[in-house]
């Protein structure tokens, strides 16, 4: 039986007696790449914050490499790149050296050179991160969260600020880390195309679980063609060729 | 009278190690404030400690020992406005104004209780550097020792949790911890630092020095750096200019700090033109 990175039953998320999250229940194994799709105030972001325990549900659990998350202690083995910095001061002083390296220990000075030349910003990491553009900046982050070689990667709409060579880069990437390493993915994105392209599985949400399965589950799936239009799920499911993964 | 003549009186020794000290413990911890917003604590907890100075004074505690006294009351006083913060129902600014204004409300009822405003209390006020007591010097001393060893030991905690509160919490920092930790001690600097610049310009001991090396646009460690600089080089100079000119301390110590600020501003702008 693989071991679950990820477990979560019967989650309820509320905010101001809201329902924002509902009945959630799902696996994520070691090794697995788990795309989350859905729409616009679905509650993707909600559920990842839940997972990571910056939002306390109010029903259920969630298990993380086995262990509650309440006991879990284990954060190095998790690497999160959120949406956008909560507050990002401007005028933060840290350099692009000092917010890549934040909670890593300085001997792994080579490997912070490497991946700083693999984001393309190996040129900006004396600058100050206030000082970068938005796409800079998430690179940095993206950078920040690779560096600590984590088991399993969590992305929040990660590439909304990046051009698309970078992103591209990005998604390869992660793909290779996934298929070599066997870092367990998981990734928000409103970017089905890709998505569908690199994700072993999708999981799609509207404050409920729509959709679980696999790709190819996905593209068959009468649902998703009611609600995505028989075009639109075509165009997501053939733009890429989901048998190069199976 | 000269500089040196004016260094060899110990009360004029004692403040300038008292003032160095407590300078360096507010610039150092102002520069996590300022960042993360809560820069207008220390003006609530200066308010909390009027109101804990005037019950130590109504008590009758020996003035020897006011600085010790106070400080428990403006210590719980920290918690509560961090625990008011974290409930997200009221915001940090609010949560600020909440508890110093009982703080400066009690103060008022206590000191008309204890018969009005009397000389004591008014030396709290306005601040004065140059009556800290041996017992006030020592607190300064093992409370800097104390907060230089937590930022080197909890360095790379408050660096994460000064840049993102919630990206912190997920690379395992015990952002609870941390911040109780940063407040408590944020309240013991704002007692030390009523001593010098009194009540009434605390703030401007934690605010100005940060605000100052944040100008120059350098590393979060050489800000830190370069804010404990700030600080003491407007301390010393306060209080030697005070000295010769017959000036308050603190009132001088914190236009110093100002003009500080305004030179390396102008300076900065300047060079930014010219590039």
């Amino acid at each position: 039986m693989p071991l679950n990175s990820i477990r979560i039953d019967d989650l309820t998320f509320c905010y101001n007696r809201l329902e924002i999250l509902s009945d959630i229940s799902f696996t994520v194994n070691k090794g697995d790449y788990l795309g989350i799709v859905g729409p616009n105030g679905s509650g993707k972001s909600t559920l990842i914050k839940n997972i990571l325990g910056i939002l306390k549900p109010q029903k259920g659990s969630i298990n993380l490499f086995g262990q509650s998350l309440n006991m879990f202690r284990d954060w190095n083995k998790i690497g999160y790149l959120p949406q956008r910095l909560s507050a990002l001061n401007a005028h933060f002083p840290g350099t692009v050296a000092e917010i890549v390296q934040m909670g890593i220990s300085k001997s792994q000075f080579q490997i912070l050179k490497n991946i700083l030349e693999l984001m393309g910003i190996g040129h900006l990491a004396n600058r100050l991160i206030g000082e970068l553009s938005y796409g800079e900046q998430q690179r940095a982050m993206l950078a920040h969260t690779l560096l600590g070689q984590p088991d399993l990667l969590i992305f929040d709409e990660p590439t909304t600020a990046l051009d698309p060579e970078t992103r591209d880069i990005f998604y390869t990437q992660i793909d290779e880390l996934n298929r070599h390493n066997g870092t367990t993915i998981v990734l928000v994105t409103h970017d089905t195309g890709l998505i569908g392209k690199y994700a072993r599985n999708l999981l799609y949400i509207d404050k409920k679980i729509i959709f679980s399965g696999t790709f190819k589950d996905f593209c068959a799936s009468a649902d998703m063609t009611g609600f995505f239009g028989a075009i639109s799920q075509h165009t997501i499911c053939h733009q890429h060729d989901p048998s190069v993964r199976n | 009278m000269g500089i040196c003549e004016i260094l060899h009186y110990d009360f004029v020794q004692r403040a300038i190690l008292a003032g160095i000290l407590i300078g360096a413990i507010c610039s150092l911890l102002g520069v996590f404030l300022v960042l993360r917003r809560f820069s207008l604590i220390g003006d609530g907890l200066a308010h909390v400690t009027f109101g804990s100075v005037a019950v130590v004074l109504l008590l009758g505690i020996s003035p020897f020992y006011v600085t010790l006294a106070a400080l428990p009351i403006v210590i719980i006083s920290s918690v509560v406005i961090l625990k008011l913060t974290s409930t997200k129902r009221i915001p940090g600014d609010a949560a600020i104004g909440i508890v110093s204004s009982i703080g400066i409300a009690a103060g008022i009822i206590l000191a008309s209780l204890s018969g009005g405003y009397n000389i004591d209390l008014f030396s709290y006020l306005f601040g004065n550097i140059l009556t800290v007591n041996q017992t006030e010097l020592l607190l300064a001393f093992i409370f800097f020792i104390v907060v230089a060893a937590t930022i080197i030991f909890f360095y790379n905690d408050l660096f994460a949790l000064t840049f993102d509160e919630e990206l912190a919490k997920t690379m395992g920092v015990k952002t609870d911890k941390i911040n109780i930790i940063l407040f408590m001690l944020t309240a013991v600097a704002a007692v030390l630092a009523m001593r010098v610049a009194g009540i009434m310009l605390v703030s401007a001991m934690l605010i100005l020095p940060p605000l100052t090396a944040l100008q120059l646009s350098i590393s979060f460690r050489m800000t830190i750096i370069a804010s404990l600089i700030f600080s003491v080089l407007s301390v010393i100079s306060g209080i030697i200019i005070s000295f010769l000119l017959n000036l308050p301390a603190g009132g001088t110590i914190v236009i110093i700090n100002a003009a500080l600020l305004l030179l390396v501003f102008g300076v900065g702008k300047i060079s930014a033109l010219q590039r």
